[in-house]
């Protein structure tokens, strides 16, 4: 936590566009550059100026780590639970046209979407335990 | 059959590269382990711009966010848990330089027989991703070829480095997560 008037401010303005950023780069993957894994990486370095500048505590009430080791798994869940999804609906594993039978097109398109998402919260979540459990520990004597 | 690439860009290119190269070298050389965490963030976006020139943006992307960014980070979480100085090496390592010598000699060897970047008769060029390219527009309403390679034609692959990335938090988890112990506590 830092103390420093200028530090704060600053990255308080900073932290609403960063987070606009990573739903931007997630959103608009299938556009332009970017896709899940970017997106989960700036949403997690937001959190982390947000750590480094306001404390610990405060960004743990944002995101508990608990949250963060579910979304962990969740993310990865979805990614895997779209490929089931596939199965279920009559395609092969991973097979997204077959959700949208007349428009395979926009079949590919959901999957396309379900599976960012997952791979957006895992990587998130990841990279935010990984940085919660750096940053929770004590030096070593 | 002889292919020259279409050249350009070398007074960036060159330049980036010898940059890179010398971050490499000043990183290897210094004590202080600060410093040389910030210079591996240097090194990353040094490594991102150049990505940007080959017309991979999103690999740029990920190299910059993930390199510059996020690693940065954490090897300084990471160095805040233990020390500031590298211990000086006490004996001069030539088996370990000649060994690093002989396998990138080995490698730049190995380049000779590369193709040239962009050449249209490379490989990589003529198979797989023309078919790619030309089955996306009636298979696809997404319009970045990118995307649709990494979760759909090959997301099988992305679900693997998904996994990848889970199994590295849950190993982290493993081994940090211990809450400290208390003083009344038994091993």
């Amino acid at each position: 936590m830092t103390r420093s008037p200028v530090l704060r401010v600053v990255a308080k303005l900073l932290l609403p566009y960063i987070l606009l950023f990573a739903l931007y780069v997630q959103f608009h993957g299938d556009l332009g550059a970017g896709g899940g894994f970017q997106a989960g990486v700036i949403f997690a370095a937001a959190m982390i100026l947000y750590s480094l500048v306001f404390g610990f505590a405060a960004a743990q009430r944002v995101v508990p780590p608990r949250v963060a080791e579910v979304l962990m798994a969740l993310g990865l869940l979805l990614y895997g639970g779209t490929g089931v999804a596939g199965l279920l609906a009559g395609g092969n594993y991973l097979d997204y046209a077959v959700f949208s039978p007349r428009h395979p097109q926009h079949g590919q398109h959901w999957g396309i979407f379900a599976v960012e998402l997952g791979v957006g919260l895992a990587v998130a979540a990841v990279m935010l335990t990984i940085f919660f459990s750096f940053a929770g520990r004590r030096r070593a004597e | 059959m002889t292919w020259q690439p279409a050249l350009g860009d070398e007074w960036i290119v060159l330049p980036l590269l010898t940059l890179l190269a010398c971050t490499a070298i000043i990183i290897v050389r210094m004590r202080s382990l600060f410093a040389a965490v910030m210079l591996t963030g240097v090194y990353s976006l040094l490594g991102a711009s150049w990505m940007v020139l080959l017309d991979a943006p999103d690999v740029a992307f990920t190299e910059a966010s993930v390199g510059a960014g996020l690693s940065t980070v954490l090897m300084l979480g990471a160095l805040a848990l233990t020390g500031r100085e590298a211990k000086a090496p006490k004996q001069r390592p030539l088996v370990p330089l000649l060994l690093v010598a002989l396998t990138g000699g080995a490698l730049v060897y190995g380049t000779l027989d590369m193709p040239y970047y962009g050449d249209p008769g490379a490989p990589a060029q003529r198979y797989p991703s023309p078919s790619y390219l030309e089955r996306m527009p009636g298979e696809f309403d997404v319009p970045n070829a990118v995307t649709a390679v990494l979760a759909s034609y090959r997301g099988y692959d992305t679900l693997g480095e998904t996994t990848v990335i889970f199994t590295a938090g849950v190993g982290v988890l493993l081994l940090l997560r211990g809450r400290p112990r208390r003083e009344g506590d038994r091993a």
